[in-house]
């Protein structure tokens, strides 16, 4: 039985004194959380790797995830709790909300208590001084432009943005509505919340990546710790143990069954108090596993020794994708030059800050599930044949969510705690941890692709060739979006007349490889984007002038052979960067010629992708309301994941209605209150939600104007439970309260549906998969040591055709997030199963691997998008590995063919190429 | 007895050592890593309370830098310029909050073979104090410690101090840190250096070890004992020094990296100590 002495710690805690009575080696920060109830500190892994934790003791930045409670006594505490006084914003806080210093919110207590310790001790910092103090805080959303900006300008000249006028909110850099809880922590992220009566649920999982195993009776160790109260089985599962994004493929078992697939995959799940449900340890559940041979990497998917990894797939293979445009052979035959490769990247981590947490509770004859999603209306149905019963029963309440890219599309606890807590009618609630986050959950696919371009003697690309295997890990989650979204992409920006692309994704006893930012694109991007490099060299050509050149126009077709009309702005994208592309290569050439061993050059890398599902309906509809008291509310289904969505569609409603965005309220995600707006993915909330906040706020216009019997121009005000409409002809008044409310409390309501139109894809894989396209272009300087092959990345301009900006604060957060999610693609990151289950290794991009990142907005409007609108989240991370691996090039004359380009990497592609020092 | 002691008297650690076998705890920047969703069951030893313990202090022999003594304490004192190599690693360990908790001696005791502090410190001929109720012993941190995360501290002692020699009047120190990222930074190579030189800048003695190239961080005394008379700047390094460091493949770097970058390294860092 496990006790834990408890003695008493008094300290100062925000000004006031505190005394407990604790287990003095707790971790202050959970201490914080759980005893406390101050939530905003963060904890993103326990270990010191990521400084989501970091509070201030005795004035000094420390990991409350690294201090014993036992060791706080006596001092003094502060938390981000403690920084603003009478709800007044700290000059700190105030400066990362008008930049935008905050996406998701999840890094932004430690970073501000981080920056807050510098700021005591000096207030007018450096830049180099303020990127030392943040050090040692991760953020995935940010890239750290806007963070570090924020604190050089907190307590300096100032100004907000000013808050925009009716009819003025798109395109303005208005704060984000959601933003003042994320800088005063008192935002509810998932792991922040939970019924005080519920009981701890922690997943036993396999340390093995393919093994039977079998177990003891669970009545014994429910016999031995009594605060244990379930062990789930496989065959606790009541409904469907299976889940899987396609409604075909529900293969991986909420608890694996005899048998499992992949490291971290779920066998037991123990329900208790907290700890009883930590202390129970593999030895007593009984737990013994056979050990297989488990499948690893392409070539053993490929090679048919073993077992196939799921039996309903004999050779691996989950899918395939394919596009086939006129004759790649005549195509090839017609080129004067032809350049091809082969190319291979690594298993990301998504690296979102916030680990999965959640709790679900039984209500009445339903189920509510709090939990960080990407898609709650997909979770719905999903736990809904998890326990076989309807979709309507279950109710999913989205928390505040820390970051997500692509990751928490998939679902993680969802299904564990629902199971448990309908078993048990008990609240159930989970946190994982970030060894548990990493091994259990989705990765970027790794690919070896193999790709052949053709272009005339005067540059005219005339034939590209792909083919892609993706690791697909253990169970299919996305892997059929990504084999076929991919062939689509493949040829980059550019019009090729004769295109063949094929993909398949093949299983390993490795980790489900999912969606991530880009679905495939960001890594055949980097075939595409060398090709363009191999080609422009061999016909003599500037690498940009030959992309501007094939870039697709207005009037082209697309390897599917769509015809692409409006919102083509790909050539305006890399013509604005051509001044500088052009000054930045002479300023490397004249560095060079004056060093040996540290060489500078400049790459490029572009990108198109398409906003919303492939070839599918995916609508989206957003309901706005007006209650008896005047207040207006948007009911947002589509997810705010950090990427601002909460903001972007109150700024669009708004315009579309007619009143100032200040005056909107919004519920977000909650399956109960909002209409489904699709996933938090394929970049398509602004251009797909966003046209249905349109249609919303138009919808309620017209009703208002009809009620008020107004004309069409009439602008709108409300002033309590009145409602004014005027025109040429005066005012028209509403008395709200004298309308019957409907079931919501509104009661004046508009609803918009969009779904953006697509075509059915041929055999060959033509027609029009997605309504339209994003494009833009990177270029980069990157330094290499070609004596230690370390690369830094020292400066980077990325332009974006964006359609139309609806918040440019937002799109540049959104920019510089990806390049360094791109950066670390090209650079540092690679998840090794077992290896990399810590962030410490598994290295993601700290403040001071950013480069310093212009930004330039290209507005080629897309008449389908909110006006003029489309999306971005995707499309900013895919320029910057290519440009990354082209400026290394430039640099050193050699051709980087697998990511991440380590120093190792690197400095072997040199030796091999003679070029060491 | 209590799962969790903590003192304020060193004595007082001592007597409880002698007593049960003890984890010792400070910073904790090793301790809750090691312990990640797992719960804590073992009895600790808290030394956060011994403030004489944390300490940097100068007596005729040498400077005695308490067993608390943290990475900004380093960075902070005043210290002679050999000590600046031992400063630059403080400064490349983690973030400020690791710097602000994470110990010395802590550093030493967890004895991973990339351990920053190591490279440094025995470039300084630092010397380990070891306590118990038993005495004092001071064991050289070479003969401290034995390997990958063993040392040679027993049971029942604790480090109360390192112990670093007065520098050569003229001696300067240099770190030089390789690793993929720039803050949070787990070395691939690092190497520790103190030179003392005569005024024409020829080496009258020179201290180098090499991090993580080994399960412990390695002297090179042949190389060092070679350089003595020259000038910095005309240093070889051949294979020959090299012979002790044995690296290994791992998710940082191949063992075929960390040869190729060790000369280059070994370069920098004793070039760039004036
Ligand atoms: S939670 Fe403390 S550093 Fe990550
Ligand atoms: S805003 Fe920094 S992690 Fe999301």
């Amino acid at each position: 039985m496990i006790t834990a002495e408890k003695i008493t710690v008094s300290f100062i805690l925000n000004d006031t004194p505190q005394t407990l009575s604790v287990n003095p080696l707790r971790r202050f920060s959970d201490v914080l959380r759980e005893d406390l109830c101050l939530t905003g500190t963060k904890v993103g892994c326990d270990a010191g790797d990521c400084g989501a934790c970091t509070i201030l003791i005795d004035g000094k930045q420390h990991n409350a995830c690294l201090t014993a409670i036992g060791q706080v006594g006596g001092r003094k505490v502060r938390t981000v709790e403690g920084l603003s006084k009478n709800g007044e914003l700290t000059p700190l806080q105030q400066a990362f909300l008008d930049e935008g210093a905050a996406q998701c919110g999840i890094c932004t207590p430690g970073m501000l208590m981080a920056a807050q310790s510098l700021l005591y001790k000096t207030s007018n910092p450096s830049e180099q001084q303020v990127l030392d103090a943040l050090g040692g805080v991760l953020c995935r959303c940010t890239g750290y432009t806007k963070i570090v900006q924020a604190v050089l300008k907190a307590g300096q000249d100032q100004s907000s943005p000013p808050v925009p006028k009716s009819g003025n909110a798109v395109g303005t850099r208005m704060v984000k509505v959601d933003g003042r809880k994320k800088i005063t922590g008192e935002e509810i992220f998932g792991a922040d919340q939970a019924p005080d009566d519920s009981l701890w649920l922690r997943a036993i999982r396999s340390p093995h990546p393919r093994a039977k195993f079998t177990y003891d009776d669970p009545e014994k160790v429910l016999q031995k710790y009594p605060g244990l109260v379930k062990v789930l089985t496989a065959d606790d599962v009541p409904g469907n143990n299976g889940f899987g994004i396609y409604p075909h493929i529900k293969d991986q078992p909420v608890l694996a069954k005899n048998h499992v697939r992949f490291r971290g995959e779920a066998v037991l799940a123990l329900v208790g108090d907290q700890v009883s449900v930590d202390c129970v340890s593999e030895e007593d559940l009984g737990l013994s596993w056979e050990p297989l041979e488990a499948i690893r990497g392409l070539d053993g998917a490929l090679a048919g020794n073993l077992e196939p990894v799921q039996a309903q797939f004999p050779d691996n293979t989950l899918s395939r994708g394919y596009v086939k445009k006129s004759d790649v052979e005549k195509g090839f035959s017609e080129s004067y030059a032809v350049a091809e490769g082969i190319w291979t990247t690594s298993a990301i981590e998504h690296g979102y800050i916030e680990p999965e947490a959640g709790y679900a509770c039984k209500v009445g004859k339903n189920l509510e599930i709090f939990v960080c999603t990407q898609t709650p209306f997909m979770d719905q149905e999903e736990v809904a044949q998890v326990l076989g019963i309807e979709p309507k029963q279950i109710r999913i309440i989205p928390s505040a969510v820390g970051g997500g890219f692509g990751g928490k599309l998939d679902i993680s606890l969802q299904p564990l705690v629902a199971v448990a807590a309908w078993i048990l009618d008990r609240p159930v609630r989970c946190i994982y941890t970030r060894p548990e986050s990493l091994a259990s959950t989705t990765k970027r696919h790794p690919v070896r692709m193999n790709a052949k371009a053709g272009c005339t003697r005067e540059g005219k690309l005339t034939a590209f060739e792909y083919r892609g295997d993706f690791n697909t890990g253990a169970y299919a989650s996305w892997g059929p979006t990504v084999a076929d979204r991919v062939p689509i992409h493949c040829t980059g920006p550019y019009f090729v007349p004769n295109v063949l692309s094929q993909t398949r994704a093949l299983f390993t006893n490795e980790s489900p490889s999912g969606a991530f930012r880009g679905f495939g694109t960001p890594q055949a991007a980097i075939a595409h984007e060398a090709l363009m490099d191999a080609l422009a060299e061999k016909i003599g050509m500037d690498a940009l002038e030959f992309r501007i050149k094939n870039a697709l126009r207005k009037g082209d077709r697309t390897a599917t052979g769509q015809l692409l009309e409006n919102s083509v702005g790909q050539v305006e994208c890399l013509e604005s960067l051509k001044s500088r592309w052009i000054k930045w290569r002479k300023e490397a050439k004249e560095f060079n010629k004056k060093t040996a061993n540290t060489k500078r050059g400049i790459g490029t890398g572009c990108v198109w992708y398409g906003c919303g599902n492939t070839s599918m309906s995916n609508p989206s509809t957003m309901c706005v309301g007006i209650n008896a008291e005047g207040k207006v509310t948007l009911y947002n289904g589509a997810m705010d994941i950090g990427q601002g969505a909460n903001t972007i569609m109150v700024q669009i409603c708004a315009d579309a209605l007619g009143i100032p965005a200040s005056q909107f309220d919004l519920v977000m995600g909650d399956t109960d209150l909002t209409a489904d707006a699709g996933k938090t993915s394929a970049s398509r909330q602004t251009f797909v939600s966003g046209k249905a906040a349109q249609l919303a706020g138009e919808h309620l216009r017209a009703q208002i104007i009809h009620h008020a019997e107004a004309s069409e121009k009439a602008t709108i005000h409300i002033e309590g439970e009145k409602l004014i409409a005027k025109d040429d002809s005066g005012e028209h008044v509403i008395l709200l309260s004298d309308i019957l409310p409907q079931i919501s409390g509104d009661v004046l309501t508009g609803k918009g549906t969009f779904d953006p139109p697509t075509t059915h894809l041929d055999e060959n894989r033509q027609g029009n998969p997605y309504a339209t396209y994003g494009f833009g272009a990177h270029i980069a300087e990157v330094e290499v040591d070609t004596l230690l092959g370390t690369t830094k990345v020292l400066r980077l301009a990325a332009a974006h055709d964006v359609g139309k900006t609806i918040n440019p604060t937002q799109v540049e957060g959104q920019i510089h997030g990806g390049i360094a999610q791109g950066l670390g693609l090209a650079l540092m990151e690679e998840y090794i199963q077992k290896v990399s289950e810590n962030l410490h290794d598994y290295l993601m991009p700290t403040v001071g691997d950013m480069p310093e990142i212009e930004v330039i907005l290209i507005e080629d409007p897309e008449p389908l998008g909110p006006y003029g609108a489309k999306g971005i989240g995707e499309h900013a991370l895919i320029p910057t590995a290519p440009a990354i691996l082209g400026a290394i090039k430039h640099a050193t004359g050699v051709s980087i063919h697998h990511v991440p380009a380590t120093p190792d990497c690197v400095l072997a592609t040199l030796q091999k190429a003679g070029k060491n020092g | 007895m209590l799962k969790y002691f903590r003192p304020d008297k060193l004595e007082d650690a001592l007597v409880a050592l002698s007593e049960y076998p003890l984890t010792l705890l400070a910073g904790g920047t090793d301790f809750y890593p090691a312990r990640v969703g797992k719960p804590i069951t073992e009895k600790v030893l808290d030394l956060t309370g011994i403030q004489g313990l944390r300490s940097i202090q100068q007596t005729d022999e040498g400077f005695s830098l308490g067993a608390l003594t943290t990475w900004t304490d380093i960075i902070q004192a005043e210290l002679p310029s050999a000590f600046d190599g031992l400063k630059k690693a403080a400064k490349t360990i983690g973030g400020i909050q690791t710097q602000n908790a994470g110990t010395l001696c802590g550093n030493i005791c967890n004895a991973s073979p990339a351990a920053d502090s190591v490279p440094n410190l025995m470039a300084l001929d630092a010397k380990v104090e070891l306590k118990s109720m038993q005495g004092i012993r001071t064991l050289s941190l070479e003969e401290f410690i034995l390997g990958n995360r063993k040392t040679a501290k027993k049971q029942d002692e604790l480090v109360s101090n390192i112990f670093v020699p007065h520098p050569g009047k003229n001696a300067f120190g240099n770190f030089e840190k390789l690793g993929i990222r720039a803050y949070l930074v787990i070395s691939i190579v690092m190497v520790g250096v103190v030179a003392e030189l005569n005024e024409q800048d020829e080496i009258l003695n020179l201290k180098v070890a090499v991090g993580a190239c080994s399960p412990v961080a390695q002297r090179l005394r042949l190389l060092e004992k070679e350089c003595v008379g020259q000038r910095l700047k005309s240093i070889e390094i051949h294979p020959k020094h090299l012979e002790l460091l044995d690296p290994i493949d791992d998710v940082r770097a191949s063992a075929n990296y960390r040869n190729a970058v060790v000369p280059e390294l070994l370069k920098r860092a004793i070039t760039g100590v004036v």
